[in-house]
């Protein structure tokens, strides 16, 4: 006979099966049974405690970017809960698969407005892949193996079990189901139609200024290998969205670097051009294309996209077809043939030398530039760190100087742009991330939105080497209302603390650095040292990301830098 | 033209709050919706009319429920050869005078009186949503004092059917 176990048994027992190492999460009173039988699953399990239910959804979500496994979080109800909606919308937006476990009130004083009683499925239906309230305990396992496997299947994302406590405290004859998971309503497309692939290799073969976009999906579906096999076999240049970057190496000839508002230049231009865009795990978001009406005027367009929602929300495309990348890739690389695109190329190296000859590096600055800064932390990691950043200039800076070659080595929040991102998905991915530094590029903004997850990296001595890019300035905003305000700079400088001090006060290494000279040495003394080091990078306040594409211009109409030999270069 | 689509859902609580949220969030514009037990054990039937004329937003509405892991499967019946029909209750103010005009009027329609008050008639009409916004035209002189639709059903002819298991899902490649 099976064994006796209460429902807050269970769902340690169901993490484990589901290979779980590492839950982040914030005890109250609606999972506190939960809590309590964590004592008997200690040697199986880690528990992160958290500082904050963000924090906990944001390292859940870093964890699952760096490892490709689910990560998992886990609140009380009420307040615990609603703190995770902004890290949940991050994770839905961007793909991520995560499991969130709430506590809820019992089921018999659900709807009256019990003490911490908050309608958390409801809440959060429209941010998560989909969402459980588990009212029965036979219901606990299958419902929790469920979560696991929508989570991580398909497009993945956010999938949320809400448990009241009674659920937690019954207890029921435990087996833990396995018979494959059988949703009558789900199934994640497989593979491409031979009519499609016909139709896609009848356009490749034939275009002469063809473009890739690579998206977050090449590297959802570890394609890596499938993008570079088409680009190179087809000779056609490849352009990544935010997400994709290290779909293919940065180093890699063919790679134009990353598209849209803060793009390169020549790939902007290329995607304009273009007679044929092949859309690869992306979803044509409004800061990739710009103005719609205008995007991309003479291309034929296909679209190779998981979820079929997405083929002609945004675009319409000529061939759209709803499979798993890599799948896909490898039905169409055999047909590709090698086209002379000498053309096509020496057009885009036109470009690109003219955006070279404005790039910030090349010119003098008496104050240390956050690009400068950016570009020396590459150097100094060799450009093999992982790096997670916050959202805002100097997000933007890292995906324009710190070159990625390899795969899963960037995370940022980039559909829903979440400011306090990086430090705790930063800690998250420690738990993943062992063979590599693991450096935070965040803004004096954004730390400041999840600082108290400092602690959470010193409790677990997480080897986040954390960088704050002070500029005073809520930089991003600030650039907006210089360029489109008329330079109102209203409630954009921002009062910071000392940071050193506070390193201090979390008892945990911190540096100051004010020019180019000092990086390297101070990122040494990080490096040596084991656990969460903080470096404060003082840059200056009034510079500006270039290219940029103001919101809904036209994706060529890129207000650039000034051009040295022409203009003085104005911060 | 309106778009109507037969979705069969997973018969469990708040599948529907999960539909209608969906046309919410993604601005799209229910014109009706039914819902009721379908001739699965365990799966509901409903028919959902829109307003939405572009084919391409039509297929994305589509494929959205699709999505839903609730929804077992979806046909886009606007094009295909279906019965639709509708119920309306309509009260109509009706004395002793008029009484024999309404009667005639329903009579017309196939509807039929279901109550009779001292001042008041209420009838009932079903038939295609042409023929319901007919009748009430028709009613309207009499002063209507109120209106319930059913919102409309629908129910492709012969042997194309959504399946209860399925399996017609995978032909949702973003063309349709
Ligand atoms: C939670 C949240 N609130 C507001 C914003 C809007 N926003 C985008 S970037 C930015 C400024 C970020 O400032 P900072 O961290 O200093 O970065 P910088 O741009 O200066 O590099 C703001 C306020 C946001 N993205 N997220
Ligand atoms: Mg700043």
């Amino acid at each position: 006979m099976a064994e006796m176990k209460t429902g807050a048994e269970i769902v340690w027992e169901c993490l484990i099966r589901e290979g779980v190492e590492v839950v982040f999460g914030y005890p109250g009173g609606a999972i506190l049974p939960t809590y309590d039988a964590l004592s008997k699953y200690k040697d199986k399990i880690r528990h992160v405690l958290t500082r904050h239910e963000q924090g906990a959804t944001h390292m859940a979500d870093g964890y699952a970017r760096a490892s490709g496994k689910v990560g998992v979080a886990m609140a009380t109800s009420g307040p615990g809960a609603t703190n995770m909606v902004t890290g949940i919308a991050t994770a839905m937006m961007d793909s991520s698969p995560i499991v969130c476990i709430t506590g809820q009130v019992a089921t018999t004083a659900i709807g009256g407005d019990a003490f911490q009683e908050t309608d958390v499925t409801g809440v959060t239906l429209p941010i998560t892949k989909h969402n459980y309230l588990v009212t029965h305990i036979e219901d606990l396992a299958p419902t929790i193996r469920e979560a696991f496997y929508i989570a991580r299947t398909g497009r993945p994302g956010p999938v949320l079990v809400d448990i009241p406590k009674d659920v937690q405290n019954a207890s029921i004859e435990f087996v833990y189901p396995t018979e494959p998971i059988e949703l009558p309503g789900y199934h994640p497309p497989a593979q491409a139609t031979d009519e499609d692939v016909a139709a896609a290799l009848e356009l490749i073969n034939s275009a002469e200024r063809p473009v890739i976009l690579a998206g977050h999906g090449v590297l959802i579906s570890g394609a890596m290998k499938e993008l570079r096999e088409l680009a190179e076999k087809g000779n056609i240049p490849v352009t990544t969205t935010l997400l994709g970057i290290g779909g293919l190496p940065a180093s890699h000839p063919m790679n134009m670097g990353m598209m849209g508002m803060h793009g390169t230049p020549w790939s902007n231009h290329a995607i304009q051009q273009a007679d044929l865009l092949i859309a690869c795990g992306m979803r044509f978001d409004d800061r990739v294309t710009g103005n719609l009406k205008t995007y991309s005027p003479n291309s034929k367009k296909i679209h190779i996209e998981i979820d079929a929602s997405e083929i002609n929300k945004n675009v319409k495309v000529d061939v759209g077809i709803n499979a798993d990348l890599g799948t896909v890739l490898r039905q169409i690389n055999p047909g590709v043939k090698r086209l002379d695109r000498s053309e096509w190329f020496g057009k885009i190296k036109d470009w690109e030398e003219d955006s070279n000859e404005r790039d910030i590096l090349q010119f003098e600055s008496p104050t240390l530039l956050a690009a400068q800064a950016i570009r020396k932390i590459w150097e100094g990691t060799k450009g093999s760190a992982f790096v997670v950043t916050d959202v805002g200039q100097h997000q933007m800076l890292e995906c324009q100087y710190y070159s990625h070659d390899d795969p899963y080595t960037l995370s940022t929040s980039g559909g829903a742009g979440t400011m306090g991102f990086s430090l705790p998905a930063a800690i998250g991915a420690s738990f993943d991330v062992k063979d590599r530094e693991i450096w935070v590029i965040v803004g004096d903004g954004c730390i400041q939105m999840t600082i108290m997850e400092l602690a959470t990296a010193v409790q677990e001595n997480s080897n986040v080497n954390i960088c704050i890019i002070n500029n005073g300035y809520l930089g991003m905003v600030r650039q907006w209302q210089q360029m489109f305000y008329e330079s109102r700079y209203n409630e954009t400088p921002i009062y910071s603390p000392d940071y050193v001090k506070i390193a201090e006060a979390y008892r945990m290494p911190g540096y100051r650095v004010e020019t180019l000279e000092d990086i390297l040495p101070t990122m040494k003394k990080a490096q040596e040292h084991n656990g969460p080091v903080l470096i404060e990078f003082v840059v200056e306040q009034y510079d500006n990301v270039y290219p940029m594409v103001p919101a809904g211009a036209d994706l060529h109409e890129m207000i650039r830098r000034p051009h040295p030999r022409f203009e003085k270069m104005e911060m | 033209m309106k778009q109507t689509l037969i979705a069969l859902v997973e018969d469990k609580p708040g599948v529907l709050n999960r539909v209608a949220s969906l046309f919410r969030r993604r601005n799209f514009n229910i014109e009706s919706l039914a819902v009721g037990h379908s001739e699965v054990p365990g799966v509901s039937r409903m028919t959902i009319v829109t307003d939405e004329e572009e084919l391409l937003r039509r297929n994305i509405i589509k494929a959205n429920l699709f999505k839903m892991i609730n929804v077992i499967d979806v046909q886009d019946v606007t094009d295909t050869p279906c019965v639709f029909r509708e119920t309306v209750l309509i009260k109509v103010e009706a004395d002793a005078v008029t009484r024999g005009q309404v009667m005639d009027v329903v009579e017309m329609y196939r509807g039929r009186i279901v109550d009779v008050g001292t001042t008041t008639l209420i009838v009932e009409v079903t038939g295609e949503p042409e023929k319901i916004e007919s009748a009430i035209h028709v009613l309207t002189p009499f002063t209507i004092l109120e209106i319930m639709r059913t919102g409309k059903i629908a129910m492709t002819r012969g042997k194309v059917m959504p399946r209860s298991n399925g399996t017609t899902r995978a032909a949702s490649n973003g063309k349709h």
